[in-house]
């Protein structure tokens, strides 16, 4: 199914795309709509629940390599962006620290990603604590990463980075986007604008290990579905519609060569310092 | 892949696949010995061998086979709880052959039982059983999931299949043992299966052994 069947189907049937997407979901599995609504939000629950415990709280991760960052930010004033990007970062970093050492998380979309997405929603909730309105929106990134899952991928290992943080940022810019709009077309758009803005980013963890540089990617990428979300709600479109854009990923995943595709062997992971901290990691 | 694929699950981290799989397996392992085992050896291949400790592999290892979830955050504590509880256990590295390159040989040892399960983990928390013993096997375990030795007798699977009250989702029999006739059976459903068709199939002249390992 393509995303834009989806928005076509909520446009034409005069249903919010949410409801599209669920009754899609029973449609196509047979998973009845409140058994999806109720896991969704479930897992909503334990996004809000972990971000709250694990705040810009001072992190050691397994290999040491890196850490605290969450802590650093807290600390301190920022200078240019807002206080909902702040928000969105610190959790960010919280929960992709938190993954790193052992943590719990939510895997949305992935493990190594999973900060862009619990960033975002952790941010919405404290701004508003509107959960239904949030796990409306919660449901249609839940659409965007399903769309990328069958047309592309969602694997590192598979399309690199860009299918990790690259999906979770478009999910997040869609789900930003829906909840302040409900316009599905918006989210489309939305949507192609984040991960054409991460196309091609390589997955490129020193030694393998989920630390450097996925942890603070996590926190870049919270700014990238922010600034991607507000273009589309001020009517900015993406040129290529985002089934192209994840069909043109899905590709650009399977040209990266293996190095760059979560072995650890290319990209940052392959340079003199990054050699010279796995000499000294005592593991 | 469904909706909430995509959006969980909740767990430990930090890998999908070296962490949530490596525990499933090992859980699988822990429901299949029936309990905690006295002892257990765990031998990683491949991917697994190389980079199991900054993964926390190892960790969420031994954390399954004491019979955590995924979402436990006592797993990072797993060496001390299995010290506390007396397990005794072991790592080692091997060549297990041309499998995936995340697989691991969980042996255990419980009462006069010895088991052991190999399984690999192939992506995303996703996971195979691929040898039980010395059975090959490809088991997901996305279902309940019902292992029998069984008689390879004409009408067995029948007769043992009678017993079942509910849907059966899959089903395979491989011949193992010719001269003994036996062979092995794997039977996944949807719905749980009820004690009293467990306890008819026990009953049965043609199983040997019943192994049930509900999904989580």
């Amino acid at each position: 199914m393509n995303f834009g069947d989806l928005v076509k189907m909520s446009k034409d049937e005069r249903k919010p795309l949410h409801e599209i997407i669920l009754e899609e979901e029973y449609e196509e599995l047979g998973v009845p709509v409140e058994f999806t609504r109720k896991g969704a939000a479930k897992i909503l629950k334990a996004i809000i629940r972990e971000g709250a415990r694990n705040f810009g709280k001072q992190q050691k991760t397994l290999t040491g390599m890196t850490g605290m960052n969450a802590w650093k930010m807290k600390n301190y004033k920022q200078k240019l962006i807002s206080d909902f990007n702040r928000i969105a970062m610190i959790s960010a970093l919280s929960f992709a620290e938190s993954n790193a050492a052992m943590g719990r998380i939510v895997a949305c979309p992935t493990a190594g990603a999973c900060g862009v997405m619990s960033g975002i929603v952790y941010a919405l909730w404290k701004k508003d604590e509107n959960f239904d309105k949030l796990l409306d929106s919660f449901i249609v990134a839940g659409g965007i990463g399903d769309v990328i899952s069958k047309k592309a991928t969602l694997a590192g290992a598979e399309g690199g980075c860009q299918a990790e943080i690259g999906s979770g940022a478009a999910m997040a810019a869609a789900m930003l986007t829906y909840y302040y709009t409900g316009d599905g077309e918006k989210c489309a758009h939305a949507a192609a604008i984040a991960l054409k803005s991460l196309m091609g980013l390589v997955c490129d963890p020193v030694g393998g290990f989920v630390e450097v540089p996925c942890v603070k990617r996590n926190a870049t990428a919270v700014n990238i579905a922010i600034a991607s979300a507000e273009m589309a709600m001020a009517g900015i479109e993406s040129v290529i519609p985002f089934d192209e854009v994840v069909e043109a990923m899905g590709k650009v995943g399977r040209a990266l060569p293996e190095s760059l595709r979560e072995t650890g062997k290319g990209g940052i992971a392959a340079t003199p310092t990054a050699k010279r901290i796995l000499k000294e990691l005592k593991l | 892949m469904a909706i909430l694929e995509v959006l969980g699950p909740v767990m430990v981290g930090p890998s999908s696949s070296h962490t949530l799989g490596a525990l499933r397996i090992a859980r699988f392992a822990y429901k299949f010995s029936g309990g905690i085992p006295e002892k257990v050896k765990f031998t990683l291949h491949g991917s697994f061998a190389e980079t199991h400790k900054g993964h926390g592999t190892d960790k969420a290892l031994l954390a399954g086979i004491l019979g955590m979830r995924a979402d436990d955050e006592r797993i990072k504590d797993a060496y001390k709880i299995a010290d506390k509880l007396g397990v005794e256990y072991e790592f080692a590295q091997d060549d297990l052959g041309d499998v995936h390159p995340n697989t691991v040989l969980i042996e255990t040892w419980k009462g006069e039982n010895e088991y052991s399960i190999m399984g690999s983990s192939i992506g995303g928390g996703k996971i195979r059983i691929v040898r039980i013993k010395d059975v090959e096997c490809d088991i997901a375990w996305e279902y309940n999931t019902l292992v029998l030795v069984m008689k390879d007798k004409p009408g067995a699977m029948a007769k043992i299949l009678e017993r079942i009250t509910k849907n059966i989702a899959n089903l395979y029999m491989r011949r193992v043992n010719v001269a003994e006739n036996k062979a092995i059976s794997i039977i996944e459903s949807d719905e749980n299966l009820p004690n009293e068709d467990l306890k008819r199939m026990k009953d049965c002249d043609y199983v040997y052994k019943l192994f049930y390992i509900p999904r989580d």
